[in-house]
Formats: structure tokens, sequence, C-alpha cells
């Protein structure tokens, strides 16, 4: 053994990790994710955007839709905070309720893909044999195909409209969330506590539901919580294309395609949206990798 | 095996000084002729302690542990999980882990030198040259992405930096060779062997750092029994031909029987008994030694119900005060619940920590003759 | 005595890349009511899916498996429960055989609820007499594996499998990821256990001294064929076939007086997987000749100690082996 290779750490566990081993819980849990400030300052800024997209209505000093041909093209004031768009229409009020379309698609699509993906990614791991073999071939087909490529496709296709467009851009999820279910449900399905379950006449239904499930979703759920802000990106990409939600509805990516003519000029129509965007991404983030830490104390080390 | 090609490294010259006894350092390994005699002092610990810190909690390792071990000999140190025995080996090499570990006192003497208080870079010399450690799990000592071969002979390149690739690859082979593994095999990579045959790697590699002293924690743990009695053999032969010192930690008590010639049973991060292998196993002393051996099913005697120490190890960080065992003790009086226990010399090197040895003692001899 | 369990000829192969893997070949095996099989044998051997086999926790691929003489081998999803309340298995790492997500309680209510036994009054006094039964204190029914010690992992472990009052209890290793203090403790409590229910056990184990300690009789596996099978007395005063002498001389004991006559095997496994005809052990055995390449099955040598050795006999008298080029050493 050399130098660096006895470095290695052995087997034998020190007293200090068997401690974080037995606190390890739900409350130990919480509160190594409030410890995490940037998850939190993730987790604020996210809720607060959620809140003005639910009470846009009440926030909003405007409608989204009034056009006032008087007042176009304003610079951002104290009666416009953002200023105005080629109609006169109020931006601060748009992106206000912008954020209920764009998280309505966010949420919306990533809810979807992992619902879904959790009903196949299951029904794959646990049956396992020829089931998980056509489900899995099916998927490295579609999964050949680019993500947008395929989204667009559907989009297309289905034309223009939410519900369309949440399930354009929720098909194409579900297949990685799957296969990291699947992935996860092949670890715990060799458990010999799934085993135990079987011997104690537990049928497939418990199983995957009490044994299988609680023991392999922590993951997923991390992965769609960060997945939420690409979403809401991908749904501004699709609107910005004119596929996904239709003017004169304020999404934000819509918003993007509205303002790109008058970027040289009153770039604020621009920018409003572009922050929301950012923020969001970066909030959910942010949010998610606090999740992920505070579930695994060891990816901290 | 050839070793007389190690060069003499400058910082040998280093660990000459201050000793009463100059034999050892006369000579120098694998030099034939000028060999070390058994029975040379080579590690001294005194007084060792380990704390790991977890949050605001404190947890002692290791209490003021004291033996010592001559070259050549072999020391058991036997204890169940949590008791503190691979803390004290990891402590010894200075692998603790690096957050929240610390040693907190007490002397590591290894050739007159205190390893406690040595600087890093040249404890990093003494690591693996002259003190060498087995895993319980070889695979952590094993690199998964590099043919066996490679890293054996990478090691001997890194002792022997003179050998040209080719030489340092034979002298691989022939390495291997001694530990059973045959040269049709040494190309692949760990993974391609079993268990047992991964060990005897990691134990081949010990070997060509001819190291003075080696530690293995559970080395044979995860073997299968003929595969265990081949790596206990190795180390046997490591000790007689070149007076190797062996540190063995284990639980199994038989596998201390079979190797060493000492040994310390550790409970609660304390030595609660240490004395030589016939001292220990004809005339076991603590009460926890005694249910060590109650609990241990032989296949040489025939019993009907095993008679193991009551309750579980308490968690190290919730130790009780006073002797450590007193909770589950079945002698326990009022006086082992404060303040520090008695040192009992038993004639020998056999030393017993406990209150009411005599009692014990008295008690187990009526139950030997009843 | 009746007998309890009984298997025939019982094979599970395996399909993996290189061919067919041999995981249990061809075994006979007859538990006794009340009484211990051991099932002894190295990793790999076979032992862990045979006990799994016979518990249908698994296929068998060919063979039949009996239950108080009815023959049990295939049964239907409807009759596998029923079967299950009288055939369970505890397993080795008590870590993890328990759900992370059950407390002990809910560990030990699934069984009670799935048997249909039971209203809910007395499901609870129910529990409340599994935790007794397998010494686990009543504060501790809340609480997840993970905050219990591994003695009291493998108790629930236990008391799960007692929950179906079963006959039969496979014990795979069960004591092996166990301190020795607690282990001991864990060995006792399935002593008590089977004289105070009559329990029959088949103990799958690789630890020699706990095998001879818990069982009446014992089977030595070897690349999943049975090499030889007699009573504890037979098989550690007079072993017959070479491996089970090897196995027997590789123990560590405690008795530091008694001489060690070692035999070291050389070579390493036969692999499992299409396993040419023959005896399995011969690429090891110090003994083997032309013979051995036939193929062999287990002979009764003196009553109810048998062996699938041809040399038996002759071997007989070499105890310990010394002699055929078995590295020996003496210490």
């Amino acid at each position: 053994m050399t130098a660096n290779e006895v470095k290695t750490p052995g087997t034998g566990t020190p007293p200090v990790e068997e401690e974080e081993r037995k606190q390890s819980g739900t409350r130990e849990f919480l509160s190594r994710l409030a410890h995490n400030h940037l998850a939190m300052f993730g987790g604020i800024v996210f809720l607060i955007i959620i809140i003005l997209a639910v009470f846009a209505d009440k926030i909003a000093p405007y409608d989204y839709m009034t056009i006032n041909m008087d007042e176009t093209y304003l610079r951002p004031s104290l009666e416009h905070l953002f200023g105005t768009d080629q109609y006169g229409r109020d931006i601060f009020s748009r992106v206000l309720y912008g954020a209920r379309w764009s998280l309505l698609l966010g949420f919306g699509s990533t809810i979807f893909s992992t619902v879904f993906g959790i009903i196949v990614g299951s029904i794959a791991g646990y049956f396992g044999g020829i089931v998980d073999s056509v489900i899995m071939r099916f998927i490295d087909i579609l999964q050949c195909i680019p993500g947008t490529l395929l989204t667009v496709c559907i989009a297309v296709i289905l034309g223009s409209g939410m519900w369309n467009t949440i399930f354009a851009m929720g098909f194409g999820g579900i297949w990685g969330t799957a296969r990291m279910l699947r992935g996860q449900i092949l670890t715990v399905r060799g458990q010999e506590y799934v085993e135990a379950a079987k011997a104690t006449n537990c049928n497939d239904f418990q199983i995957i539901t009490k044994y299988v499930l609680p023991n392999s979703i922590q993951p997923i759920i991390v992965q769609s919580c960060s997945h939420i802000g690409g979403a809401v990106t991908q749904a501004a990409g699709l609107s910005f294309l004119g596929l996904g939600i239709q003017p004169p509805y304020p999404e934000w990516g819509a918003m993007l395609n509205d303002g790109r003519a008058y970027l040289r000029y009153y770039p604020n129509m621009l920018l409003a949206p572009i922050v929301m965007i950012a923020l969001t991404v970066l909030a959910t983030t942010f949010f998610g990798d606090g999740l992920r830490d505070a579930m695994d104390p060891r990816l901290k080390e | 095996m050839n070793f007389e090609h190690r060069k003499e490294r400058p910082e040998d010259g280093k660990h000459r000084h201050g000793d009463g006894d100059g034999r050892r350092h006369h000579g120098h390994r694998g030099d034939p002729g000028k060999q070390f005699h058994r029975g040379d002092k080579l590690l001294k610990v005194e007084d060792l302690s380990v704390e790991y810190t977890s949050g605001k909690k404190v947890v002692h390792a290791a209490n003021h542990v004291s033996f010592e071990l001559n070259r050549g000999e072999s020391l058991g140190i036997v204890g169940e999980s949590g008791c503190g025995k691979s803390t004290v080996a990891k402590a010894i090499l200075r692998i603790l882990p690096d957050r929240g570990a610390r040693i907190s006192g007490g002397k590591i003497m290894f050739k007159g030198e205190d390893l406690v208080t040595m600087p890093e870079k040249t404890m990093e010399k003494i690591r693996g040259a002259e003190i060498s450690m087995v895993f319980q799990d070889p695979m952590t000592a094993l690199n998964p992405v590099r043919r066996i071969i490679d890293q054996v002979s990478g090691v001997i390149r890194l002792h022997n930096p003179e050998l040209t690739k080719k030489e340092a690859e034979q002298r691989g082979i022939d390495i291997l060779g001694t530990v059973g593994i045959t040269p049709d095999r040494v190309r692949d990579y760990p993974l391609q062997f079993s268990g047992g045959m991964q060990q005897r790697v990691v134990v081949a590699i010990a070997l060509c750092c001819n190291p003075e002293l080696l530690l293995a924690d559970e080395p044979t743990t995860a073997l299968d029994v003929t595969i265990q009695a081949q790596v206990l053999e190795m180390m046997k032969g490591l000790m007689t031909q070149r007076n190797t010192a062996l540190i063995l930690i284990t639980h199994n008590l038989g596998i201390v029987a079979d190797t060493c010639d000492n040994v310390a049973v550790f409970y609660g991060g304390e030595i609660v008994e240490y004395g030589s292998k016939e001292e220990i196993f004809k005339n076991p002393s603590h009460p926890y030694t005694i249910g060590l051996f109650g609990a241990v099913p032989d296949i040489h005697s025939k019993v009907d119900r095993l008679t193991p120490v009551a309750g579980i190890m308490p968690e190290p960080s919730d130790l009780p005060a006073g002797c450590k065992f007193h909770t589950r003790c079945p002698y326990a009086t009022e006086c082992c619940m404060n303040g520090d226990v008695p040192v009992v010399s038993l004639g020998g090197t056999h030393i017993c920590q406990c209150h009411n040895i005599q009692t014990v003692q008295e008690a187990n001899k009526k139950e030997a003759t009843a | 005595m009746s007998t309890l369990v009984e298997v025939k000829g019982l094979k599970r192969y395996f399909d993996v890349p290189k061919g067919t893997l041999h995981a249990v070949d061809n075994v006979d095996m007859a538990f006794e009511e009340g009484t211990t099989m051991g099932v002894v044998g190295e990793s790999g051997c076979g032992k862990s899916t045979l006990a799994r086999t016979i518990i249908h926790l698994q296929e068998p691929t060919d063979g039949k498996i009996y239950l108080n003489g009815k023959d049990v081998t295939h049964v239907s999803k409807r009759e596998l429960p029923k079967l299950r309340e009288q055939m369970q298995i505890i397993f080795q790492d008590p870590y993890m055989t328990l759900n992370p997500r059950y407390t002990v309680e809910d560990t030990l209510k699934e069984p009670l609820a799935h048997s249909g036994r039971y209203d809910k009054g007395s499901l609870d006094k129910e529990i409340r007499r599994l935790m007794d039964m397998v010494g686990i204190s009543g504060r501790l029914r809340m609480a997840y594996p993970h905050e219990l010690s591994g003695g009291r992992r493998q108790r629930v472990g236990i008391g799960r499998a007692l929950a179906m009052n079963p006959k039969f209890i496979a014990c795979d290793e069960p004591v092996s990821a166990l301190d020795v203090s607690i282990q001991a403790q864990i060995l006792n409590l399935l002593q008590d256990l089977q004289k105070e229910y009559g329990l029959t056990y088949m103990f799958v184990t690789h630890d020699m001294s706990v095998v001879k300690h818990i069982s009446h009789k014992i089977s030595v596996m070897y690349l999943g064929q049975v090499v030889e099978t007699g009573s504890t007395d037979d098989l550690f005063d007079n072993p017959l076939h070479p491996y089970t002498k090897a196995l027997l001389s590789a123990i560590p004991t405690i008795d530091i007086d008694k001489p060690k006559n070692r035999i070291q095997l050389h070579g390493e496994l036969m692999s499992p997987i299409n396993p040419k005809p023959g005896c399995r052990f011969a690429p090891r055995c110090p003994y083997a000749t032309e013979a051995c390449s036939q193929p062999m099955s287990l002979r009764e040598v003196t009553p109810g100690h048998l062996v699938s050795c041809c040399r038996a006999e002759e071997l007989s008298d070499k105890q310990p082996v010394t002699a055929g080029g078995a590295a020996e050493c003496q210490n």
C-alpha cells in the first residue's frame, strides 16, 4: 500500500457517522434544509412568485388585456412600474398575470411527466422481464429524438393552447423520470426487505406502494422540484416560437416574442419577463439542490 | 523475494536518534544478515485518547489506551463494534477522519519517535513503508480500474525508484505468486477476483512494502473459512520470516487464538483486560472477557446454552460513568458506578481493569469446578 | 419424529450471459419436525438460494418440495399465502430486511393483518405478545429500524417470521452480521423458541462453530450440491468428505491447547456456470483421481451419514489428512 492508498478510509464506521445516521429522519431533514441559506432563499423567492401569480388579480394595478393607445411605449414610472407596451398595456400587470400562465405550464408539465414517469417507471422496474424490456426499448427510441424537437413536433401537431402545451412538454419528460425511477426500483427491489414483504404475503400492489415507492421516490421528487424552473423556460421558449400560449394572454415567453422587435429602443418590454424567468429558474434550482442535500447529508461532505 | 535493492531513504537517518536500544537501527530492512531481532521494542502506545466531535457531542472513542509491541510479535485487539478498536489502529496510522476526530492525549512511540506530533510529511513516508494497514474490505485499498499487476508494481516502484518498469513487474509477479495468484491472472482487474483473492492481493501489496508493523482491521471477516486460513497463514509467515509486528483487530476469538501472542480486550474505548494469549484464554478475568468466551460456540466443546453478556453495548457517545461495563456486569457493586477503576495486575503481563476482581475469580472457579 | 419438509432432486438454475449457473443442483434434504438442520458452505455454494427456493421465494427449476408429505412444489397464487403461514424466513442482515419506513409495530402488524385472524383489539394484543416473545421492550414499539441496534433489528425480523405462526423457519445466516455477544443472545432466543413451539429450523450459515452449536443434523454444500450430510456428532467426529475435513480444519478455535493440523486448500472455486460433470471439489481436492470425473451422488456410508465421495471409505482413516500432497501446517 502506498501512502496515498493507505489513506482510503476503512470500513469500520467511526462513531460520528453512526450518530448522524441515527438522527436522520423528517425533523433532521427539515432542520438541515432550514440551515441551508441558499435553499431557503430560493424557496422564499419561489413562494413569492407563486403568491404573486395566485393573487395577480388583486395585486395588479391594471388589466392585462386592456388596450390604451394613448399610453403606448411608456418608460417605467410610478404609475407604470415597468412601463407599457406597444398597445399601452401595463407591463407590470402583464408580468404578474404572465406568472400564472408560466407557472401553470411549468407545474402542469412537471406534474404530468412525474406522475406518468412514476407509473411507467414502477411498472418497468417492479415487474422486470419482458415488460421492462418492451418499455425500456420504447424509451430508448423516444430518447433518440432530441427533446426540443419532440416537444415542438407534438405542439405543432396538437396545436396551441394550455393543455396541449402541457402535454407536449410533459410527454418528453416522462421518460427520463421513468428511467431514473426504474433504476431506483431495481436497487430497492433487490433489497431483502422486499423479499421479506413477499414472505409475509404482501401482494404486488402493496409491495410497490408500501415498500418500493416510498424507498425509491425521493430522488424523483427532488429532480421534479429542480425541473420546474426548466419547464418554465421551456414553456417560454414554446410561446416565443408561437406554439404555446397565444396572444393576448401574457405568458412570459409570449411577452418576449412581443417585445423582441423593440429591444433596441424599449428594452424594458423584454427585461421584465426575462428577469422573472431567471428568478424562477434560480429559485427552483437552489431549492431543489437544497432538498437533495438535506435528504442525503453525504453529498455535502 | 528479494528486497536487497531497496534504496536507503534519507529520512531513515532521522529515526536513529534518542533511544537506549541501539540495536534495532543497525539493520535496514531487507539487508540480509542484519535482521531485526524478534523481541526488540517497536511500538509503545501510552495513554492514548481519541475524541470524535459531532455537533456539540463529544464521543470518547478511545480512553487512556496503553500497550507495547515488540518486533515479530502480534497483538490481538478484541472487542465488539463501537468499542474503539478500529479507532486505535487509525490513530496509529494517523488516518482518523479529518473532520471531528482528534487525538486528545497520549503518545504513540514508534521506534522511539512520537507519531502523534510527527509532521504530516514524515508520516506519509512511514505509512505504507514502515506501517501498513489491511482493511476488512479489500476493495477500499484496490483501485478498481487498474490491473492488479500495475497496482502491485506501482507500489514496488514507489519504494524502489531505481527499478525499471519491467523489473518491478517481474518482482510483482513473484510476490503475487507467493500469495497464490498465478501469473495468468495478474493482468486481471480487481473486480474479476474473488473476495479472498482481492484480500490476498492487498496483503501482497502490504508485503512488498515490507513493513515493520502491519495493522490488520478485521482482515478476514469478509472471507470464507478456507480462504481465511490462507490469509492468516500468510500473515504469520510475514511475522516469522521478517519479524514484522502485527496488530490484528478482530471480534473472532478463534483467530486471536490462532495468530496472536498477546491480547487486548476492548470495551467502551478502554482496554479492560490485557495479557499473553495463554493468560487470557486460560484465565479470563474481566467479567466482559468471560462473557465474550461464554458467547462463542466452540467446535471442541459441547454446551447446550451460550452464556453471553446481557444487554447491548452502550453508544460510544453515551458511556456510563465509573466502570464502562457496570451497566451490563453481573458482579457490579456500588463502587463500580463512579470514579476510576483500578488496574489490577494478575501476574506476568496479565492486567485487568476491575473493582471486584476477586469476587469474579472466585465465582469463576466455583463454576469451573461445578 | 416425522418429516415436516422434504426436498427431492431440487434444482435452481439461473440463466447468465456466460451460460447456466447451477446455484442449486439436485439437492435432496429432509427436515425432521422440531429439529434443526444446519446447512453450511462457503459463499456462492447455493445455500441461500436453496433456502429461498424451499420457502417459495424463488421458483425451482426442477425437483419436488413436500410439506407434511404433500407436494407443494407448484402452488397457485391463492394457495401461496396459506403455505407461507407454515414456512417462514429470517434474513441475514437485519438492517436490510426491515422497511426503513416502517416502525416496529408496522412491521409486525402487516403479516398479522394479512392472516385475517385478528380484529383490532386482538391485533394489538398479538403485537405485544410477539414483542414479548422475541424480547423487544414495549417502548420501542414506535421505533424505526435506524433507531434500533443490530440485535434488536434481528429480533424484529424474527418476530415478523413468527407472526405467521409457522412450523418451519429458514434462517439465512441470521447471526453472521451481529457482534459475538448479540449473536449468542439471538442463538439462545432461537433455541428457546424452538423448545417452546416445536419449530423446525433450516439454519443456513458459513460459521461451523455456530452450526455445530445449534444443529441436530448438518448438510455440507459445495457449489450447489450437498457433499455430505449426517448428524452433527457424526459429521464433526468423523467427517468423510475431503471438503468437510478441510472446512473443519480451517476453523479457528478458542481452545489454544488443541494442536492444529490445518489442511490448506489450493486453487480457486470452480465456476458454478456450466459445471463439468463429476465431483465439483476435485480440482481443489488433494486426493482426486480419475474416478472423480465420473458423475457422483450421495451414498450412505454409515446409517444416516451420507457422502458424495468415491474414496470416502479408504480416506476415512486419514484423519487429519497428512498425505496426498495436502499442504499442512502445524502450530
